[in-house]
């Protein structure tokens, strides 16, 4: 699965994508986002509040108790601010 | 009739209007980058593909609404400074109360619906640009 990230969730990442295999048990994005935060303490900080990211399986916008099922592409970014 | 454009371009919105000119009415909006507290520079980072396809599906909802003969959204991404044109909007139709409100509703929805992030620099400090709950009033009258 390929993760994309945006803006302030990519700056403290460090990283613009990453390629992961998440286990069985990490079905939703919040699954996967409690899965990916002890991975770096970048993801840690990234990750400290899910309440402000917001996520895109597949490029469609979704909240975060959406199932990944069998995702491609999962995205995760702050709030969007275009306009 | 639909047009979407995400461009590091500057945007020409005389050229845009005209070619809105398909009907009796066309509503056109346009967003510039504000100076507020000394803001300087903006850099607008987007989701290339995804956002493409989010400002599709919201000129789409639009025609779908109102009876249409034009919708355009044209948004910038990359470095800008203040003054300079954000994003444009338009709209045309036979009557002007379509083509005016399918523009507020572009613009409004725009604002929740496709994925851009603003970050700002004012003097020698860089900062994301939180959302606003106003943002989200303003999409929430057209749901």
């Amino acid at each position: 699965m390929k993760l994309l990230y945006f803006a302030w969730v990519r700056e403290r990442i460090g990283l613009p994508e990453e390629d992961v295999t998440p286990p069985a048990h990490v079905a939703t994005v919040a699954d996967l986002i409690a899965w990916l935060t002890p991975r770096s303490p970048g993801h840690a900080v990234a990750f400290v509040d899910p309440a402000r990211l917001r996520a895109a399986v597949d490029q469609a916008f979704v909240a975060l108790d959406a199932p990944i099922g069998e995702a491609h592409e999962v995205a995760i970014f702050p709030p969007v601010t275009g306009g | 009739m639909i047009r979407i454009l995400v461009s590091r371009e500057p945007i020409d919105p005389a050229a845009e209007m005209a070619a809105l000119e398909q009907g009796g009415a066309v509503a056109t909006f346009t967003g510039l980058v504000r100076a507020d507290d000394g803001v300087a520079t903006l850099e607008l980072e987007h989701y290339p593909g995804a956002t493409e396809a989010a400002l599709t599906r919201l000129a789409e909802d639009a025609t779908a609404r109102w009876p249409l003969a034009a919708a355009t959204i044209v948004h910038r991404v990359g470095p800008m400074t203040a003054g300079e044109r954000i994003v444009f909007v338009g709209t045309c139709s036979a009557h002007r109360q379509a083509a005016l409100e399918a523009c507020a509703f572009l613009i409004d929805r725009l604002k929740t619906d496709a994925p851009f992030w603003k970050r700002e620099t004012v003097g020698e400090k860089t900062r994301w640009v939180e959302a606003r709950a106003a943002d989200d009033d303003a999409a929430a009258r057209w749901r």
